[in-house]
C-alpha cells in the first residue's frame, strides 16, 4: 500500500484524467445514439409496420354504431303464407349519455310503465354498467296507452327514447311451437360464443328452439344504424351517413301451415305427434306435436312458473314427440316385414295357420286373435301376429333388420333440427356389441329366436320415433327413396328404392284392406268419393304384460301407445305419414281416426272442419282458446305465488 | 460571421445555432398545443409561448454567469434544494397527503425538478475537487453516494418515480464520465437486476400496476393500460406522413389521455406522423449532441463533467418520456421537454440550457484568447 499507493497517484494525473473522459464521453454518445435509434426504430414499427393494426383500432374508437336490430327474416309455409312473422310493437330505451336526472326518471318511468321492483332494480343495474351511446332497455311490448304516456311527458325526461320496436309473432300459437321454436333473449354464454354486439343491443333476440335457432344466421339479417363520431366520454361530435339495416331472409318451409294447424288442433287434448310427408318429393307437409308450449309467450321470456308447470307436465308439452320421443312401433311395421319376407324368396300366398298363437319350443307368443289361415294380404289387414312369428322366424331377424333400416327406421335424417333421437333397430351385431358394453340392457349375448319374434311384431328392442315412421310409410307407399325435408316446397320426385313394385303391391293392398276391407281400421275409411287411404295399426305396450292386465286399462300413464301409419290416395299415393298418440289404448281406435281427418283436411277441406268444429265443441274451445285459458291459469299461479312469498 | 456584422455584440455572441434547434422544437409543440386544443391557441398553446419565452430569457441571463461564480453557487444551492425536499416532506406529513411542491403564494415551486441540474452541478464540482489520484479510492464513491441518495431518496417517497429515476440517471452519468472503475458500473448494473423483485415489493400499488400493464398493457386496456394502449394507437394510426394537422381523432375525441402533457408526442405523430416524430427525435438530438461537444471542448473538469451531465439531463428527459410514450417503458410520469405542456419541465431544460451556453461562451473567449 505505502509503496503502491503513491505510484497508482503518480499515474493518473489529470492527463490521464482527460484520456479517460474522452473514452467514457465515447460510450456515453454511443449509448445515446442507441436509444435513439431504437426510438426512430420503434416509431417505425409502430406507424408503418403496424399501421394497419392500428388505424382499425383508431377508427373503431372514433366511429360507433347506435345499432338498430334487424328485422328478423319471415318463415312462410310452401303456399307463402306466414308462419312466423313480425309484429310491430312499442318499446322504450333509454340513452344513458343523455340521462339527467336518473332517479326522477326512473321514478316517473316507473309509475308510467306500471314496472315492478325486480324491473326497476334490472334498470339500474344496466345504466351502471353502460357507456355512452349503448341504450338500455326500459320495456317492450309496452300497450299503447302507456307508450303514450311516456311520449307526451318526453320533453321532462331528456334521454327516454320511445321506439317502434318488432316481436315475433306466430299465428298458430301452440300448433307451430315444436317445429318452429321461438326466440329470446341471448344470454351470457350465446354472447360470449358469438362476441357480437348485436347480441346485446336491447331488443334484439335470437332463435333459441327449433326452425328458429337452426335457421339463426339465414334469419338475423344485419344490423344497421346510425354512424356517430363520438368523443372518449360518449360526447356527440357529429353524425356520419347511417349504415342501412339488412332484414333476415324470408325462409320458405315445406309446411303446409294450414295441415299443420289442422293436426295440432285435431291432436286435441291427447298427447301425441301427427306428421305427414308428400311421399313424392319428402317435404314434410306437417309435424306437429301436442301438447304444445306456446311460442308467442316463450318469446316474451317465460316465468318461473309457466316453466314449471310445462316441465313437470305429465304429457310433456316441451318434448318434440316426433323426433324426441321413441316407441316401440308395435304392429305398424308389419308392412316393412311383409317387404322382408318377400325379398326372402317367400312367396306372398303362402299361408300360415293361426291358432291364436305361436309356440316357440316350450313358450308360446300370443295373437290378438284366432284368424285361421291367413296369407300376407290378410295377415296385414287383421295385424296377424302369428304369421309374422311364423315367417319372422323362418327368415331370421338378420333379413328384416337391413329391410327397417331401409325404409328409414334408426336413420338420422338430414334435417335442420335442434335435435333427434333414431332409435334401434336391433340386430344380431348390435345385441353382441350392448353385451360387451359395461351397461347392459340385455340379458345375454346372442340373438335369440324369441327376440326375432318380438321384434317381428314390433316390440322388444326396436324403438322408433314417429317420424321414421312416416317416412317408412311414404318409402312403403311411392317405392321411392323419400329424404324427409322441412325447407322449400320441391317438386322433383325422389329417385327409386329398388324394391320390386309387385312386392310393393301386394303390401300396400294389405294396407289397403286393414282400412277399405274388414281389417283393423275400417272405422278410419275416408268420406271423399274416389279417395282412399291404406294404412296399418300398431298398439305399442309401455311395459310389461302382467297377467290380465293388457295394458287396456288402468292408469293413463301405463296404458298402450296408439300408433297408425298410412298414405292415400292408394291408387297413387301422394300423401304418406304416422300419428301416434301417446297411452291411446289403439292404433285404431286412437291414431287413424286422427289420419282420417287430417287427410280429409287436404281433400275435402270443409267436411274435416266441419268434424274439428264439432269435436271441439267438445274440448271446451279451438286450441287458441284453450291455450289462453291456460295462459290465465299460468298468470293467476304465479301470481299467487307473488303473493304468497310477500306475505 | 454575417451575423456578428449585423446584430450587436452582446446578441451576435448568442449561440444562434442551438436557439434556432431550440425554437423549431418549441415551435413545433405549440404547434401541436394548438391542435391539441382543437385548433385553439387558449388554453395551452399560447400559455406555452409565454413559458418559454420567459425561461428562453432566464437561459439568456443564465449564460452570461461566469463558471467561477457557478462552482461557487453550487454547494449552498445544493444544499438549498435538499432544505427545500425536507420542507415538502415536512409538509406533506402536516396534510397528510402526497406533496410535491411549496407553495411560496406567487409561485409553486417543485424542488424536486431543480435537483435535475443541480445534481450535475454537485456532482462536477465534487469529482472536481476530487485529487486525481483518489478517483479510484473508496472517498471517490461514497460522498457522491451521499450527494446522490439523499436527494433520490428525498423525490421517491414524494413518491415522484420519475424524477427520481432522472436524478439517479444523471448522477451517475456524472460519476461514470468522472472515470470511476468500470466495474462499479457493471456491478451494480447487475446488482440493481437482482434486486428488482424486491423493489417491486415495496413499491406503491400504482406503480406496481403500472409495471404490470407496460409489462402487458392489452391485460387491461380500460383500466390502467388504457394510457399506453391508446398511445399506441394514436402513433401507430399516424403512419408514414400522418393523418393531417387537426385531423387527430385520437387526441381530439380525448381518446388519447394527457395528450397535451405526457403523451404529446403521440398527438404529434397521430398527424405529423412518423416523419414528423422523426424530425422532433432529429431536433433533440442536435440540441444534445451540442452539448456533448460543449463538454468535449471544456478546458476544465467541471466544464467537462457539467455540459455532458446536463446534455445527460435533456437526453433522459426526452428519452424516458419517449420509451414511456411508445410502449418500451413503464408509464412513469415525465413530460416531454419544451412540447409537452407544463412549465416546470421547460424551467429545467431551459437552467441546462443556459448553463450549457455559459459554458460554451467562455470556452468560445478562450480560445480567441488562446488563438
Amino acid at each position: 500500500m505505502s509503496i503502491l499507493g503513491p505510484q497508482r497517484g503518480r499515474r493518473l494525473t489529470g492527463a490521464h484524467q482527460s484520456l479517460a473522459f474522452s473514452r467514457r464521453m465515447v460510450i456515453v454518445g454511443g449509448a445515446q445514439t442507441a436509444i435513439g435509434a431504437i426510438l426512430v426504430g420503434r416509431l417505425g414499427y409502430l406507424a408503418i409496420s403496424q399501421n394497419e393494426h392500428y388505424q382499425l383500432l383508431s377508427e373503431n374508437n372514433r366511429v360507433q354504431l347506435i345499432v338498430v336490430p334487424p328485422r328478423r327474416g319471415w318463415l312462410v309455409d310452401r303456399y307463402n303464407k306466414p308462419i312466423a312473422i313480425n309484429r310491430s310493437d312499442f318499446r322504450i330505451d333509454i340513452i344513458p349519455e343523455q340521462l339527467e336526472q336518473p332517479e326522477r326518471t326512473l321514478r316517473l318511468l316507473a309509475q308510467l310503465l306500471q314496472l315492478n321492483v325486480d324491473e326497476v332494480d334490472r334498470i339500474i343495474r344496466e345504466l351502471k354498467a353502460a357507456r355512452g351511446y349503448q341504450p338500455v332497455q326500459v320495456a317492450e311490448n309496452v300497450p299503447y296507452e302507456n307508450y303514450a304516456a311516456v311520449t307526451v311527458r318526453l320533453p321532462e325526461l331528456p334521454g327516454v327514447v320511445p321506439q317502434r320496436g318488432f316481436s315475433r309473432f306466430y299465428p298458430a300459437g301452440p300448433a307451430v311451437g315444436h317445429l318452429i321454436g321461438y326466440v329470446g333473449t341471448a344470454n351470457a354464454k350465446e354472447y360470449e360464443k358469438e362476441k357480437n354486439p348485436l347480441l346485446i343491443t336491447p331488443g334484439f333476440k335470437i332463435g333459441k328452439e327449433g326452425l328458429e335457432k337452426t335457421l339463426e344466421q339465414d334469419l338475423r339479417g344485419s344490423p344497421g344504424g346510425q354512424r356517430v363520431e363520438l368523443t372518449a366520454r360518449g360526447k356527440l361530435v357529429r353524425e356520419l351517413t347511417p349504415k342501412p339495416d339488412r332484414s333476415g331472409a324470408t325462409t320458405q318451409l315445406a309446411i303446409d301451415a294450414g295441415l299443420q294447424e289442422y293436426a295440432a288442433r285435431r291432436l286435441g287434448e291427447e298427447s301425441g305427434s301427427c306428421i305427414v310427408i308428400d311421399c313424392l318429393t319428402g317435404d314434410i307437409l306437417c309435424m306437429a306435436s301436442m301438447p304444445a308450449y306456446d311460442p308467442n309467450s316463450f318469446s316474451d321470456g317465460i316465468g318461473r312458473i309457466e316453466w314449471k308447470m310445462l316441465s313437470e307436465d305429465e304429457r310433456k308439452p316441451l318434448l318434440n314427440k316426433n323426433l324426441n320421443a321413441l316407441y316401440p312401433p308395435g304392429s305398424t311395421i308389419k308392412p316393412m316385414g311383409a317387404l322382408a319376407i318377400l325379398q326372402a324368396g317367400i312367396d306372398p300366398d303362402a299361408t300360415v295357420n293361426c291358432p291364436g298363437g305361436y309356440a316357440l319350443g316350450n313358450r308360446f307368443f300370443r295373437c290378438l286373435g284366432r284368424h285361421g289361415t291367413v296369407n300376407m294380404r290378410r295377415a296385414i289387414a287383421k295385424s296377424c301376429n302369428t304369421y309374422f312369428y311364423s315367417m319372422g322366424h323362418k327368415i331370421g331377424y338378420d333379413a328384416i333388420a337391413p329391410m327397417a333400416k331401409r325404409l328409414g327406421l334408426g336413420e338420422k335424417f338430414d334435417l335442420p333440427v335442434v335435435s333427434q333421437n333414431y332409435g334401434t333397430v336391433p340386430d344380431s351385431a348390435w345385441k353382441l356389441r350392448k353385451w360387451n358394453e359395461p351397461r347392459r340392457i340385455v340379458e345375454r349375448p346372442d340373438w335369440t329366436a324369441s327376440d326375432t319374434l318380438n321384434a317381428s311384431i314390433g316390440q322388444g328392442y326396436l324403438i322408433v320415433n314417429p317420424l321414421q315412421l312416416a317416412v317408412m310409410a311414404a318409402r312403403i307407399a311411392s317405392g321411392r327413396d323419400v329424404q324427409p325435408t322441412l325447407i322449400g316446397a320441391h317438386t322433383k320426385p325422389a329417385p327409386l328404392i329398388g324394391l320390386d313394385p309387385k312386392h310393393l303391391e301386394v303390401v300396400r293392398g294389405g294396407m289397403w284392406e286393414v282400412v277399405n276391407g274388414d281389417g283393423t281400421a275400417g272405422a278410419s275409411r275416408l268420406m271423399t268419393p274416389g279417395i282412399e287411404m291404406g294404412g296399418k295399426t300398431g298398439t305399442a305396450q309401455v311395459r310389461k304384460i302382467s297377467g290380465s292386465q293388457r295394458g287396456q286399462s288402468g292408469d293413463w300413464k301405463y296404458r298402450d301407445h296408439g300408433l297408425f301409419v298410412f298414405f292415400a290416395p292408394t291408387s297413387n299415393p301422394r300423401y304418406a305419414g304416422a300419428v301416434v298418440i301417446e297411452h291411446g289404448l289403439g292404433g285404431a281406435r286412437a291414431a287413424a281416426p286422427v289420419a282420417k281427418d287430417v287427410l280429409t283436411y287436404l281433400f275435402d277441406k270443409p267436411q274435416a272442419m266441419a268434424r274439428l268444429a264439432e269435436l271441439e265443441a267438445g274440448w271446451g274451445g279451438t286450441l287458441l282458446e284453450r291455450n289462453a285459458r291456460r295462459a290465465a291459469a299460468v298468470q293467476a299461479a304465479a301470481a299467487a305465488a307473488i303473493a304468497n312469498s310477500r306475505a | 460571421m454575417i451575423i456578428s456584422a449585423i446584430l450587436p455584440t452582446p446578441l451576435a455572441r448568442l449561440p444562434w445555432r442551438l436557439i434556432f434547434m431550440v425554437a423549431g422544437i418549441c415551435g413545433f409543440g405549440i404547434i401541436v398545443l394548438y391542435s391539441a386544443a382543437g385548433g385553439n391557441f387558449a388554453p395551452w398553446a399560447s400559455k406555452q409561448a409565454m413559458v418559454i419565452l420567459f425561461f428562453l430569457a432566464v437561459a439568456i441571463v443564465i449564460s452570461t454567469i461566469k463558471e467561477s461564480t457557478m462552482k461557487a453557487l453550487t454547494f449552498p444551492g445544493y444544499a438549498a434544494i435538499v432544505v427545500m425536499l425536507i420542507g415538502v416532506e415536512a409538509l406533506g406529513f402536516v396534510t397528510k397527503g402526497a406533496q410535491r411542491w411549496l407553495d411560496l403564494g406567487f409561485i409553486r415551486l417543485q424542488p424536486s425538478e431543480f435537483m435535475k441540474p443541480a445534481i450535475v452541478l454537485t456532482m462536477a464540482r465534487f469529482y472536481e475537487l476530487l485529487p486525481a489520484g483518489e478517483i479510484r479510492k473508496w472517498r471517490a464513491l461514497w460522498p457522491a453516494l451521499l450527494l446522490l441518495g439523499v436527494p433520490a431518496g428525498l423525490i421517491l417517497v414524494q413518491p415522484d418515480l420519475g424524477t427520481c429515476l432522472m436524478v439517479v440517471f444523471c448522477g451517475i452519468t456524472v460519476m461514470f464520465l468522472a472515470g470511476l472503475p468500470m466495474w462499479y458500473f457493471v456491478g451494480s448494473g447487475v446488482a440493481v437486476a437482482a434486486a428488482m423483485p424486491v423493489v417491486y415489493a415495496l413499491m406503491h400499488d400504482y406503480q406496481r400496476r403500472r409495471v404490470m400493464t407496460f409489462l402487458d398493457p392489452e391485460s387491461d386496456p380500460l383500466g390502467a393500460g388504457y394510457h399506453i394502449s391508446q398511445s399506441k394507437i394514436a402513433i401507430g394510426s399516424g403512419g408514414l406522413f400522418g393523418k393531417g394537422y387537426l385531423n387527430g381523432s385520437q387526441a381530439h375525441l380525448q381518446y388519447l389521455p394527457e395528450g397535451h402533457t405526457d403523451f404529446v408526442f403521440a398527438s404529434l405523430v397521430e398527424e405529423w406522423g412518423m416523419v414528423g416524430g422523426t424530425l422532433l427525435i432529429l431536433g433533440f438530438a442536435l440540441v444534445i449532441r451540442w452539448g456533448m461537444n460543449v463538454a468535449k471542448r471544456a478546458p476544465t473538469r467541471f466544464g467537462q463533467l457539467t455540459a455532458a451531465g446536463l446534455s445527460g439531463t435533456i437526453f433522459f428527459y426526452a428519452s424516458i418520456n419517449l420509451l414511456m410514450v411508445m410502449g418500451l417503458a413503464p408509464v412513469v410520469g415525465v413530460p416531454l421537454p419544451l412540447v409537452s405542456f407544463g412549465g416546470s419541465a421547460v424551467m429545467t431544460v431551459m437552467i441546462c440550457l443556459g448553463i450549457l451556453m455559459s459554458l460554451e461562451r467562455q470556452q468560445r473567449s478562450q480560445s480567441r484568447l488562446e488563438g
